[in-house]
């Protein structure tokens, strides 16, 4: 077997989240396993300001390595990858990242909904969908895309959301694997197989 | 949904009877683009959509204006145009005639950001504009002029973060939900359509913008690209990419020199 990096990536983690989801991410990722065999993709609706220190601060916290995906960059396992802002983010079929400026869907640049249907058009029924705190319906379409190609489902139960519109949403749309509170995601993402 | 199969037999067939080599395209951010004019244009099926790309050529028109992304801003990512005004024009204003490209224009926002920049510098009278874009018709949107209202307001807030002095409504005249730019600038402008992925080059350039195209080509064509823009620029004349991409990955890098932290580089050799 290869080392961890270099394997074959077969499956993905990714999360989409909004207002009041920068807390619960601080809350999930340092209860990560360090060991994690797959990579982890994090869609979060943010200003775009090029000082912004999200990559600096999820790393803190993290047992894992956390970057922002570039355009043409391979996935590994193992890594976090937070969208960049102002881009929507896609995956290629050779599982390398591809940066989109095209128009905003749902006033969103990165959507949430994008880079779901984009990972599972790649990875198959290999992925599962999280969708985090908010206030639009951005990630509902994409959780019922993942669902539909037999993926897994997990949303925040919005009575634990700082704003539950965005996972009720989701929940109004399909019955999700998941509704979790913060301290049972970790455990759950964990385990994966 | 249009299925990556589909997708290469219309690449094929676009190339045949068009000339238009869309294969070195990136595929994911290309798929989402069919998909969404198919499903913006209501094709039933895939046999329809291909059939009137195929034999329809005006449809195949609105094709190429659908297909590329025209997503643009005046004064996009404002930091990179204070170092355009602080680095860069000090030096263009140094020629007796400075030459810029702005390949991939869109509907223009760009190319009137630099005029502004360059008659606040004072080099405007001694400079041309070149715009071109694969697509006809926003190449005949940046001629006019002519831009919606309703961004302004966040264009004037880019314009001062850039380093902008003036009243930013001063450069234009508004009506109609439409505004209209200084007409003396378009003197300074020349506008064509040129394809990136088969063109060659047509002058030599201080300056070559080009923002925001290379995210939507695969490695090989980013390459043609690459050496495109080092054969049409003057010794110690500047590259000026998207804020995400990178000459690190192109050959040429060796020649060129990044100017701070900007996505700007100047070409040595």
């Amino acid at each position: 077997m290869e080392k961890n990096g270099l394997d074959i990536v077969r499956k993905c983690v990714v999360i989409g989240g909004s207002a009041g989801s920068l807390k619960v991410l601080m809350q999930v990722l340092p209860h990560l396993r360090p060991t994690l065999s797959f990579p982890i993709i994090i869609i979060l609706h943010r200003k775009n300001d090029r000082r912004s220190s999200l990559e600096h601060l999820l790393n803190n916290c993290c047992p894992l390595p956390v970057k922002e995906a570039e355009d043409k960059e391979p996935m590994q396992n193992g890594v976090i990858y937070i969208a960049p802002p102002d881009y929507h983010l896609l995956i290629e079929n050779d599982f390398s990242f591809a940066l989109d400026g095209s128009e905003k869907v749902i006033w969103s640049r990165p959507s949430i909904d994008v880079t779901f249907l984009s990972a599972t058009d790649v990875f198959k029924k290999n992925i599962m969908g999280v969708l985090l705190s908010g206030a639009n319906n951005d990630g509902s379409l994409g959780m019922k895309y993942i669902k539909d190609a037999g993926g897994k489902t997990m949303v925040q139960n919005p009575d634990s959301a700082d704003i539950p519109a965005m996972p009720q949403f989701a929940l109004d749309t399909i019955k999700p694997d998941y509704i979790l509170n913060v301290p049972e995601m970790a455990a759950v993402i964990n385990k994966l197989k | 949904m249009i299925a990556d199969e589909e997708m290469e037999i219309l690449l094929r067939d676009i190339h045949e009877i068009y000339g238009y080599d869309f294969n070195e395209y990136a595929k994911a951010s290309f798929k989402r683009r069919l998909n969404r004019l198919f499903t913006l244009d209501r094709f039933p099926s895939f046999a329809e959509f291909r059939f009137k790309i195929k034999k329809d050529k005006e449809y195949f028109s609105r094709f190429i204006e659908q297909i590329t992304v025209n997503v643009t801003e005046m004064f996009r990512d404002p930091e990179f145009y204070l170092t355009l005004r602080k680095e860069v024009l000090p030096v263009l204003s140094t020629y007796p005639f400075i030459r810029i490209w702005h390949a991939g224009c869109s509907t223009g926002e760009e190319v009137y950001s630099m005029a502004i920049l360059l008659k606040e510098a004072n080099l405007l009278h001694k400079s041309i504009l070149y715009a071109t874009d694969i697509n006809s018709k926003v190449v005949q949107q940046a001629a006019s002029g002519i831009f919606p209202m309703m961004h302004m307001q966040q264009f004037s807030e880019n314009y001062l973060l850039s380093g902008g002095i003036h009243d930013f409504s001063s450069y234009y005249t508004a009506g109609n939900n439409k505004v209209m730019f200084d007409q003396s600038f378009k003197k300074h402008m020349v506008f064509s359509t040129h394809n990136l992925a088969a063109e060659s080059s047509f002058n030599e350039f201080q300056l070559i913008i080009c923002r925001n195209v290379l995210i939507y080509f695969e490695k090989n064509l980013q390459t043609r690209v690459f050496n495109l823009f080092d054969g049409s620029l003057e010794r110690l004349g500047y590259l000026a990419l998207g804020s995400k991409e990178s000459l690190r990955l192109s050959p040429s890098h060796a020649k060129f020199k990044q100017v701070g932290t900007e996505k700007i580089w100047r070409k040595m050799v």
